[in-house]
């Protein structure tokens, strides 16, 4: 079907909402409850439009496309209303950018960018509430949560871990974990989907802390080395310490939909741990030493040959790894069947 | 694996994760989901809230998928042939079997076989058996029989057994008795447990097969592969790694080349897995730490992570997806490949791999369920095998129409008891598994120190059993089999049922292979961690 956005016709699906049809066409609206994965909640009410035909602004993420639907997006009613929703949030907690986790991957940012706000206009009082560093590898602030309930949503329905919720009434309404406890004495396993989908810088990773900023890092996508479900992931790189800071899941991939887990998000220490092993060792009287390359595969093949020309190719066992790629498990194999010739490979799939 | 490939002529989950959604009733037996696959878990849930599938529940822990379930039963460790023969009976019983799916798609022979031998499970039977109330398996046989379209998931609940295998068919029976294969949303769904378990299959990781279960006895693929890598290759069956130890332990093995494997936390009986490597003339251990495996090394090998490679993972359903190197080496650790053709070089072969894609294009050109395969169309999303063309798309869903063999084999199975059931000396049934936040041998996931305070070693004990010694939460329990003790912190809860504990196998402190049987199943080799009987003192 065809729609017109800001004078411009464009081909929409059935079934998307203005908002989606816009931002598929690189027409950006502001919005924050709305994302791809927990759907429209019509909550933020910062991404309202004006449709022809219609009383009022319409927020764009829940009215559904019919043809030849008309839609601005770019008029001063619609600006002053996105403005005053922005500005009303951004009075609401301390959105203080400079030393924020979040800074350049904010959307609250973003829109006050796309606004053009400098400043709140508005000052509320004290804002103090507590934070909650309780868990291990999730930090959440409520002074900066704007309470757009994806990350409620994506506990709830996505990860359907059941332990976020709204807590309170009015004014005093801020998420909660399970009967309102610290997150840490919750039941939270920390799969940190709540970290990924919120918006601003309220709940976080804590690993992460302090570790730089967004466009510092390198992204690699890559595949969680852990079970055997196979979740892509985003790794952030700091090239300078040549260190994983932080993981993402991917949200498109068909496998896991951004999803991880407790381990594959945050249990990547393993990679730059002090006791890699970073050099060949060969025993000698009950002890290791650190020896060359040269020296290490010497003595192996030379070992090899000797045993298997005394022994037999079948007096070796190769046991090959579900942890290492498919191209290194079928050198692994090819190596004992041809440079060995025993079948007598295996590995743990059993255990 | 050796289960389904005589059922169905291919051994690997059956469906896609994306299909989970279309379920009309999953039947989770023998995988405490959440905790082993978490995201998977994400899934299933996912599709019982929005009120697309009804979930049962059989496992004797009450696993937190259980509180998700329409049903759920507490089984006894070691039952599933008698619990998934009893539903069986009922659905014949009651005529839900899918009449045109067992015509078309079945061995007619083994239909009549398997329906003579479950004539005598009937529910009160399996209650004898199991402990799953009669009316309870009714209530199940109900939900699943009926279902137009049911899935059947498992992990290691249903391998780890001397009966795994028969387990394992067990389930395929189930499943092609109700007409779910080939179908989105149907299946027999085994959980795989690391992150290239099926790669490492799928590569010829295992002792009677080359790539893609191109058998090693078999005349013609020998010839084709001795043509391929230009060397004479010897067609007797290998050594499964089980059977491996115990012939190192009777000293007739000499050396063993480990990868990337950690047996001295992963084998079962573990005092018996480190005598026979203490036995061998010479030990070779390729990994990235020195774990518990290396230290009984003559030589170590630093080897790379996941993190700094390039190269293919197969997840459990068969998808393949591509590893990009995020950061350096350590040092002058070296990737797995390079040192194979290094070690490959030196004893007089002539490799010349410039990097991980040459292995896969050559690798894919003898492989037929991956002959279509490149990086460039593996991209960012990944391809299911088997992909046999340039221009196939991948398989999500197996057997669509036909099965890998033809028509699908019943198994009739006579049920049989554990290898060590519970005595008056050894009175508590001992069950072993994985925790959400560890992993394995804890090669990877002890390292981190917040992983490490989320969880440590324990065994999982019931309320009664608690009571009956005086011990709380966290106080010190002695777990003892015939095969040796671990002290460690009690975890009392209502999960377990009276009678049973679950010892996590992730601690080098607590290792519950210590405990654990080396019985092994007759076929698969793969010993009995989810049984074997236990004591219990206060320590």
């Amino acid at each position: 079907m065809k729609i017109t956005i800001n004078g411009r016709t464009i081909e929409a699906k059935e079934g998307q909402t203005i908002l989606q049809a816009a931002l598929a066409n690189g027409m950006y609206i502001p919005h924050l409850c709305y994302h791809d994965k927990v759907g429209a909640a019509g909550k933020c009410r910062a991404c309202v439009v004006e449709v022809e035909g219609m009383r009022g602004l319409q927020t764009s993420c829940s009215v559904q496309l019919r043809d030849g639907m008309v839609i601005t997006t770019d008029s001063e009613t619609v600006r002053n209303a996105q403005k005053l929703v922005i500005d009303l949030m951004l009075s609401s907690g301390t959105h203080d950018c400079l030393a924020c986790e979040q800074n350049g991957n904010c959307e609250l940012q973003d829109a006050a960018y796309f606004l053009g706000i400098e400043r709140p206009s508005v000052q509320y009082g004290e804002i103090n509430r507590e934070f909650d560093t309780s868990s291990e590898f999730i930090y959440v602030e409520r002074n900066k949560c704007i309470s757009c309930g994806r990350c409620v949503a994506a506990c709830n329905n996505t990860v359907v871990n059941q332990v976020l919720d709204f807590g309170h009434r009015g004014h005093h309404t801020e998420i909660v974990f399970d009967t309102d406890i610290p997150m840490g004495d919750s039941t939270c396993v920390q799969c940190g989907e709540c970290s990924q989908m919120c918006p601003v810088g309220a709940i976080v990773d804590k690993n992460a802390i302090g570790k730089g900023r967004i466009w510092e890092f390198k992204k690699v996508e890559t595949v969680c080395p852990y079970c055997g479900v196979g979740c892509k992931l985003e790794l952030h790189i700091d090239e300078r310490t040549n260190k994983i800071v932080k993981v993402k899941g991917v949200e498109d991939s068909p496998t896991n939909n951004g999803m991880l887990c407790v381990k594959g998000r945050y249990g990547f220490d393993f990679v730059a741990h002090p006791e890699r092993l970073t050099t060949p060792l060969i025993k000698e009287n009950g002890q290791f030493r650190e020896a060359s390359w040269e020296e290490a595969i010497e003595l192996v093949a030379s070992k090899f040959k000797a045993l298997k020309d005394e022994f037999g190719p079948d007096s070796f066992m190769g046991l090959a790894s579900a942890k290492v790629t498919n191209e290194e498990n079928y050198t692994f194999q090819k190596l004992m069947r041809t440079a060995i010739r025993t079948n007598n490979v295996d590995h743990c799939a059993r255990l | 694996m050796a289960g389904l490939a005589a059922s169905f002529g291919s051994g690997a989950m059956t469906n896609d994760i994306k299909g989970m959604k279309d379920s009309d009733v999953a039947l989770i037996i023998g995988s405490d989901t959440s905790e082993a696959h978490p995201v998977i878990s994400a899934r299933i849930k996912q599709a019982v809230k929005e009120g697309r599938t009804k979930l049962i529940v059989i496992d004797p822990k009450k696993i937190k998928m259980a509180d998700f379930a329409e049903i759920y039963a507490c089984q006894r460790p070691g039952t599933d042939v008698a619990v998934l023969n009893g539903m069986m009976h009922l659905i014949l019983k009651n005529g839900w079997e899918d009449k045109e799916f067992i015509v078309n798609r079945v061995d007619p022979e083994s239909f009549e076989a398997l329906k003579k031998e479950v004539e005598n499970f009937t529910p009160e039977y399996v209650e004898k058996i199991s402990g799953i109330p009669a009316e309870t398996l009714e209530k199940i046989a109900e939900l699943f029989g009926k279902a137009k379209v049911a899935a059947l998931y498992y992990a290691m609940g249903i391998t780890q057994h001397t009966t795994g295998v028969d387990n394992v068919k067990s389930t395929a029976n189930l499943q092609m008795l109700c007409g779910n294969m080939g179908v989105p949303g149907g299946g027999v769904n085994p959980l795989r447990g690391q992150s290239n378990v099926q790669g490492a299959c799928d590569m010829g990781g295992l002792p009677n097969v080359y790539t893609a279960y191109q058998q090693v006895s078999n005349a013609d693929t020998q010839a084709k592969m001795e043509k391929f890598w230009n060397v004479q290759l010897s067609n007797k069956v290998g050594k499964p790694m089980t059977v491996a130890f115990d012939d190192a332990y009777e000293g007739k093995m000499k050396a063993f080349f480990i990868m990337g494997e950690n047996p001295m936390i992963s084998d079962p009986d573990l005092h018996h897995a480190e005598e026979a490597l203490k036995k061998l003339d010479f030990l070779v251990v390729e990994d990235i730490f020195l774990t518990e495996t290396a230290k009984l090394a003559d030589v170590v090998l630093p080897a790379t992570t996941y993190a700094e490679k390039e190269g293919t993972f197969t997840n459990t359903e068969r998808r393949v997806q591509k590893l990009d190197p995020a950061v350096k080496a350590p040092g002058s650790a070296k990737h797995d490949w390079e040192i194979h053709q290094m070690i490959a070089n030196k004893m007089g072969l002539s490799w010349n791999y410039q990097n991980a894609e040459e292995i896969f294009n050559e690798m894919a050109s003898v492989t037929p369920s991956y002959a279509g395969m490149s990086y460039e169309r593996i991209g960012r999303m990944g391809l299911h095998w088997p992909c046999p063309t340039k221009d196939h798309p991948g398989t999500p869903v197996l057997h669509a129409g036909k099965f890998t063999k033809g028509l699908g084999t019943m198994f009739a199975i006579p049920f049989r008891a554990p290898a060590e059931m519970p005595d008056e000396e050894y009175p508590t049934y001992l069950t072993t598994g994985r925790i959400l936040q560890h992993f394995h041998t804890g090669t990877m996931s002890r390292k981190s120190q917040g992983l490490n305070n989320l969880a440590g070693p324990h065994v999982m004990i019931s309320v009664e059993d608690a009571e009956r010694m005086g011990v709380g939460n966290s106080e010190q329990v002695k777990v003892t089999t015939r095969r040796g003790s671990i002290t460690t912190k009690a975890f009392v809860t209502k999960r377990i049922p009276k009678g049973t504990a679950y010892v996590p196998f992730h601690f080098w402190e607590a290792p519950a292979n210590i405990l654990t049987n080396n019985a092994l199943d007759p076929v698969a080799k793969i010993p009995e961690y989810k049984v074997c009987a236990c004591k219990l003192e206060r320590a």
